[in-house]
């Protein structure tokens, strides 16, 4: 045990990290808590003395916003179709990694190069390759000029071109692309931890494995992925929790109207929901939004541990 | 299935560009291995005791060398399609299957004809657990077991398969001794009752002596000595294997051999023909001394040590390559433990000469 003496010390030197920590993340919380549950509530009218009841009204509104449905729609779609698709490819290419032994650090780099670059600036590249115009963008009397690059290839094998992101594209076609960049923007990421976690799996179960004569497709379903499942439990659940926080990938490709010109904030987000919210001062609205957000992630997140208890070995 | 070795050898490429050692971890390996035998290969660490094992099951491929199943050339065979079951240093049992799954896997990856049906798998698996007495552990996870037991469900897992051949690498390493003889006589009774051939890897020379029925003493990649137990203790080829088999070890002596007498220090302790003089390493059994008060060699005593059956008797002699002198007598001897030293005669055949050199064997009968 420590004497009290070196216990006042201990506190000391935590002071500052206790600090912050109070100022920056245990008081915003709260307080988060406490505008979701004051009726109406404004900083600004507070600010100017007003006092609010208590109530859920914040949270029946949030609920009944028909664009709050759309939040969450897309919020939910897109983390379904990404997380998975993105688990089992960054599997693919940390297996295929692991197995090749030349030029391995080289390709490592390449695949871990969208992880440290800006990912608006990456939305835009994303925008162009997925572009059908060049001319007029937005408008109603927009023209084809130039097709972006996707739409190049899909020309050049003899398709037509797809309205991926411009004015009249469809839903599905918008998805589509998010999923590709979202995906694309994930994998760095999860190919790291899973790369880790095979170069820490022993050579010898692979070696046993082939005295037992395995096939390769054995040995990855049987041997590969369970021994890397802790591994994978980590990134799915990671990967839920970024998905429910989506919105810079919108913003990067389709600007702050999340969606296209002529169907603004269709691709809007729960926690762009919330910006929302904030920028039409009402704190409470985006605070039961908050609320609403953290609850969902909070469950999901619960299921996910759940399920890899009984999935997961060791 | 007899196994034939042909000038096996593996060499490993050095690591850096710079300096061009290469190690040669085995080297002009050649052995016939009898069918139905267990073979215990034995050497010191580093002596490319595994690298052998790997060769023979595939895992890696020979520098150069053949090698045989029966008369099947099997050097470009791949592992899987040798039919043999290996037991790795430490088990490498899938940490995530349960001890039936552990076992059944191997049956699991048979493929058309040779698959046998799911009862069949399950009735084999239970077999072989049954062969190791672990068919009570059937549920349990490799955690959940001790290291003898892992050890065992590594050998069911080998022998699920009925492999040809049954290739064991330091099985033993992680047990305590009292389990390690237990199991080593448990490897011997399943050996003997499935009648697969089988090189055991060990660098205990106890263990390998005690349950081989041949045994490869190795030294830096190359074979010594290859013979039985009892064969190589008894007329060991050079002064390595003479140090490396028996406890306690063999005690050595600079020695000479002059005018058909063979000296240690001053001491003629054997007469022999049909060796030249020369300056000669001698290696004494401890069980090759008698007391004997008129006995040619002086030592002097520093401890008599009682053990039951038998008294080992610490001494020095100036002659000694090590710093003491180790004899083991029976108990029946009674030994002057006031007297200051102590005096033997030698049993010839308990008697090696060595070349001072080449440490190799030098061959004589006793006048
Ligand atoms: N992959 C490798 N690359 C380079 N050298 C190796 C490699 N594997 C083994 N060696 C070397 O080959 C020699 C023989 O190794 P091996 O593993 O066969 O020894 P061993 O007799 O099994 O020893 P131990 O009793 O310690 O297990 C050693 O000098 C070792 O350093
Ligand atoms: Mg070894």
């Amino acid at each position: 045990m420590v004497d009290n003496k070196q216990q006042w010390k201990a506190w000391l030197y935590l002071s500052p990290a206790i600090v912050l920590l109070l100022v920056f993340t245990l008081w915003p919380i709260i307080n988060t808590v406490r505008m979701a549950f004051l009726e109406n509530y404004k900083s600004l009218e507070a600010a100017g003395g007003a006092t609010f009841s208590f109530g859920i009204g914040n949270f029946v509104k949030v609920i009944q916003y028909k664009r709050f449905l759309t939040c969450l729609k897309n919020t939910v779609l897109l983390c379904v179709l990404t997380v998975p698709l993105s688990t089992i490819l960054a599997l693919l290419i940390a297996v295929a990694l692991n197995s090749i032994k030349p030029l391995q650090r080289v390709l490592q780099t390449i695949f871990f190069l969208p992880y440290v670059t800006n990912s608006i600036a990456i939305g835009m590249v994303f925008a162009a390759m997925f572009n059908i115009v060049g001319a007029f963008y937005g408008t109603e009397q927009e023209i084809i000029v130039t097709a972006g690059i996707i739409n190049n290839v899909i020309q050049f094998f003899g398709g037509e071109p797809i309205n991926w992101i411009n004015y009249g594209s469809t839903y599905a076609a918008n998805i589509t692309v998010m999923t590709i960049y979202i995906v694309w923007n994930a994998l760095p990421f999860k190919i790291l931890v899973l790369l880790g976690g095979l170069q820490s799996i022993n050579k010898q179960y692979y070696d046993a494995a082939k005295v037992d004569g395995t096939s390769r497709k054995r040995i990855f379903t049987r041997i590969t992925v369970p021994l890397l499942s802790p591994m994978i439990a980590y990134v799915v659940i990671t990967g839920f929790i970024g998905g429910f926080k989506e919105y810079t990938s919108i913003v990067g490709i389709f600007g702050e109207k999340m969606g296209p010109a002529d169907d603004a904030y269709r691709l809007n987000t729960m926690v762009g929901f919330i910006y929302d919210a904030l920028s039409q001062n009402n704190q409470g609205r985006a605070s039961a939004a908050a609320l609403i957000l953290f609850g969902i992630i909070l469950v999901v997140t619960m299921i996910n541990g759940y399920v890899s208890k009984k999935r997961v070995h060791f | 299935m007899k196994v034939v070795l042909q000038n096996l050898t593996k060499v490993f490429p050095s690591r850096n560009k710079k300096s061009n050692e290469e190690v040669v971890a085995v080297s002009n390996f050649n052995f016939e291995i009898p069918d139905g035998k267990l073979i215990g290969l034995l050497g010191p660490s580093g002596c490319g005791k595994s690298t052998t094992l790997y060769m023979i099951s595939g895992l890696q491929k020979p520098t150069s060398g053949k090698i045989f199943f029966g008369d099947d050339d099997v050097t470009e065979l791949s592992t899987e399609n040798r039919g043999i079951g290996l037991v790795f240093q430490n088990y490498a049992l899938y940490p995530h299957m349960t001890v039936k799954q552990n076992i059944l896997f191997p049956l699991q990856n048979l493929k058309g004809a040779d698959r046998p049906s799911k009862e069949e798998m399950l009735e084999r698996a239970y077999h072989a657990a049954k062969l190791v007495q672990i068919d009570e552990l059937m549920d349990r996870k490799p955690s959940e077991l001790s290291g003898g037991q892992q050890q065992r469900v590594a050998i069911a897992r080998a022998l699920v398969k009925m492999p040809r051949v049954l290739l064991l690498d330091e099985p033993l390493s992680n047990l305590d001794a009292r389990l390690r003889l237990q199991t080593r006589e448990e490897i011997r009774r399943i050996q003997k009752e499935t009648g697969i051939t089988t090189v055991f890897v060990t660098h205990d020379q106890e263990e390998a002596m005690s349950i081989s029925d041949i045994i490869v003493v190795m030294k830096l990649g190359v074979v010594q000595q290859i013979g039985a137990p009892q064969e190589v203790y008894d007329s060991p080829q050079n002064l390595f294997v003479a140090k490396f088999l028996g406890t306690p070890p063999i005690n050595v002596f600079n020695g000479s051999v002059k005018d058909g007498k063979v000296y240690i220090g001053e001491d003629a302790v054997l007469e022999v023909t049909n060796v030249p003089d020369q300056e000669v390493m001698i290696g004494i059994r401890p069980e090759g001394f008698n007391l004997d008060a008129e006995g040619p060699l002086k030592c002097k005593l520093s401890n008599v040590e009682v053990m039951g059956r038998d008294v080992s008797i610490v001494s020095t002699h100036e002659a000694s390559a090590n710093p003491d002198i180790r004899s083991i007598i029976n108990a029946d001897n009674k030994v002057d433990t006031s007297s200051e030293t102590v005096r033997y005669s030698i049993k010839p055949h308990k008697l090696f000469l060595f070349n001072k050199e080449t440490e190799e064997r030098i061959y004589f009968e006793v006048k």
